[in-house]
């Protein structure tokens, strides 16, 4: 008779188990996947007269993404606004992305090279910028380089340029503000795989007749690839999706997939258009992660 | 010690058939009250094809030395010279020298190919020629058929092996060997010593090998550096080394060494009297003067138990150690002695505790050490 109890026991345990996970699966299926789900049928909706959604099956949200009807003869046409916003969208964000691998892995390196007392101090100090609200951290940003701020005064008094430089409500700004909220984001991990790192190897290299520059490419980089992965996906997913960042330095005029995407839900009154907006972020993420990982699982040399 | 003047045009004033050299060299870490004298004006030449071995305690600065001549380091004053020239500011890239790391430090993202062909590639070796290269080392370090392997899935053995066919693939004029086999169990141990004395041998490279372990040094080694506190102490071959040490720490940290303490009593000739509390003994000695204190130093296995002649001792222990056993003997006066009796002779059988004894040294066994 032991079979049985012990396949008894095994059920209880299976079911107690399932039990004390169920208020987590719970909350995760009403607080995470719920409110997909209303987005996603939100986005087969027709739009409400002044919000909301009207409970029409459509796709016409999906169409209205990439096509757009001309208000004079109704023929259809790209709706290159839109393009333009995801070119931007999808190009700021890339160059971020770069940006803060180029920044970040010095200070990464220049940090994991510390002596273990101080390491603590230099990853308290890269937080520190975590500790305030976005909004004022992108404010400060604006006060930096508006036309009359911290780096033009700067410029003019040392006389360098005779009128000051615009820089705020221009990609440039939206690129600079971005860089510099999502730095940290990149130095943690790559400092995390760093540390990891055998500078024993980087040694080994240099002595078998490896330049320092390939040993950086040759040994370095290979082995701290997981933390550059990782650092690129924190900063590249909230980059593609940053709100606050275009609008207070963009100047709402140059908008990214965010900043549109609100849009829709406010002013322009249009929720199945925002909801389809924001799925279509959703698989623009998703289809960046998926490529992310084949890529770095493919490079493994094998055999 | 007086510095040499320095070398005369490009420094190839070096003795032909020298390999690799440090002259006056010196390395110190941190600065100022709290800088640390890792090598202390080391003057040292390794010839051509030779095994030479850096031995000392830990901490005594025989790696430090390694990495001035691998050139991860710099001297911080002195100069190093490889076939007569001076490459104290290339760096390690630059220098035909290669390092088998005690850690192996092999590179964990590539294959064991791979990891030997490194070298190679870097040198912009031809492909074909890269691959028939790395082919003959796996084959000298009898590693065919794991070309394809991934590092960690290797044992250490076969790790300690890659990586020495990874150093030795771009045929360096010297290789650099840092404590390599000290992660290994002994028996492994044991068969990569002879695998190593067989490497050089076909290969003809010289090998400077750093290790603590004075048994190794002695059984691989053409000559032995014995060094201590950042300097080297003796240079010599192994039977040099074992049976004339130039000092206390050298006797004492080479085998087992039994001392002595007393004083010369007189001195005439090539031949010193020296005064012990139990007696006085004659030894072959020079430099000595009259009243100087010394030490004797006699290897275990010189002492001669017998009744005749000799030193009065009595026997208050043995020790067996299958091979041999381990007799101790207290001298008149007090002075403690080990002998080291073969098993296989047949007349120590019988020595029992409490036995009293004469005690003599082989002739030509006794060293006279000054400090």
């Amino acid at each position: 008779m032991r079979p049985t109890t012990e396949a008894t026991i095994e059920a209880g345990r299976v079911r107690r188990n399932w039990l004390l996970a169920a208020p987590a699966l719970a909350l995760l299926l009403v607080g995470a996947s719920g409110p997909l789900l209303i987005v996603l049928v939100y986005s087969f909706l027709e739009p409400g007269e002044y919000s909301g959604v009207i409970w029409n099956f459509t796709p016409q949200a999906w169409f209205e993404i990439f096509l757009k009807r001309d208000i004079f003869d109704g023929t259809l046409g790209v709706a290159d606004a839109h393009l333009t916003i995801f070119w931007r969208s999808a190009r700021l964000s890339l160059l971020t992305t770069l940006i803060t691998i180029l920044l970040g892995f010095p200070t990464a390196w220049f940090i994991a090279t510390r002596p273990q007392s101080q390491r603590a101090l230099w990853l308290f100090l890269i937080t520190i910028p975590f500790w305030t609200n976005l909004l004022i951290r992108t404010f400060a940003i604006m006060e930096v380089i508006r036309n009359q701020g911290v780096l033009n005064t700067l410029l003019l008094r040392a006389g360098l340029i005779t009128e000051p430089i615009q820089i705020l409500y221009t990609d440039t700004a939206v690129l600079i503000g971005m860089t510099y909220v999502y730095l940290p984001l990149m130095v943690l991990p790559l400092y995390a795989a760093i540390d990891r790192f055998d500078f024993r190897l980087a040694e080994a290299g240099y002595d078998l007749y490896a330049s320092r520059l390939q040993v950086l490419r040759r040994v370095v980089l290979p082995l701290v690839r997981p933390g550059l992965i990782a650092g690129s996906i924190l900063v590249f997913v909230p980059s593609l999706g940053a709100y606050v960042t275009p609008r207070v330095l963009g100047g709402g005029k140059n908008m990214m997939i965010g900043n549109f995407i609100e849009l829709q839900f406010g002013q322009g009154r249009n929720w199945p258009l925002g909801a389809a907006l924001s799925m279509l972020l959703l698989l623009i993420v998703m289809a960046a992660l998926l490529l992310y990982v084949r890529v770095s699982s493919r490079e493994k040399p094998h055999g | 010690m007086v510095p040499e003047p320095p070398p005369a045009g490009n420094g190839s004033s070096a003795a032909p058939g020298i390999a690799v050299e440090a002259r006056n060299a010196s390395k110190e870490f941190g600065q100022g009250e709290g800088a640390m004298r890792a090598l202390d004006d080391v003057s040292v030449a390794i010839r051509k094809g030779e095994f030479f071995t850096l031995l000392g305690p830990s901490g005594c600065g025989k790696t430090t030395l390694l990495r001035l001549i691998a050139g991860f380091d710099t001297p911080t004053s002195g100069t190093i010279l490889l076939n007569g020239r001076d490459i104290t500011a290339d760096p390690p890239n630059r220098r035909p020298v290669n390092t088998v790391f005690q850690s192996y430090a092999l590179f964990p993202h590539l294959t064991v190919l791979q990891n030997i062909r490194f070298g190679l590639d870097m040198l912009g070796r031809k492909r074909a020629e890269a691959d028939a290269r790395a082919a003959e080392m796996l084959a000298l370090v009898r590693l065919e058929g794991f070309a394809a392997r991934r590092t960690a899935q290797l044992s250490g053995g076969q790790q300690q092996r890659v990586a020495l066919a990874r150093a030795l693939a771009p045929a360096p004029e010297v290789l650099l060997l840092d404590e390599p086999l000290s992660a290994l169990d002994l028996k492994l141990r044991k068969e990569m010593q002879r695998e190593l004395k067989r490497l050089q041998r076909e290969t003809g490279i010289t090998f400077v090998f750093v290790t603590h372990d004075q048994e190794e040094a002695l059984t691989m080694s053409d000559r032995i550096g014995v060094m201590r506190g950042g300097r080297i102490l003796q240079i010599g071959g192994p039977r040099e080394i074992y049976n004339q040490p130039a000092n206390r720490f050298v006797a004492d940290f080479i085998g087992e060494t039994n001392f002595l303490a007393g004083e010369v009593e007189a001195v005439e000739g090539d031949l010193a009297t020296i005064g012990l509390p139990c007696g006085s003994l004659t030894v072959p000695a020079t430099g000595l003067g009259q009243g100087q204190k010394v030490t004797l130093a006699i290897r275990p296995e010189q002492v001669r138990i017998g009744e005749a002649e000799g030193l009065p001792a009595m026997i208050t222990g043995n020790v067996y150690f299958g091979t041999d056993t381990h007799c101790h003997l207290e001298l008149a006066g007090g002075a403690e002695i080990v002998a080291r009796l073969q098993n296989a002779a047949d007349d120590v059988a019988a020595l029992d505790e409490g036995t009293s004894v004469r005690v003599s040294f082989a002739p030509g066994s006794v060293q006279v050490l000054q400090d």
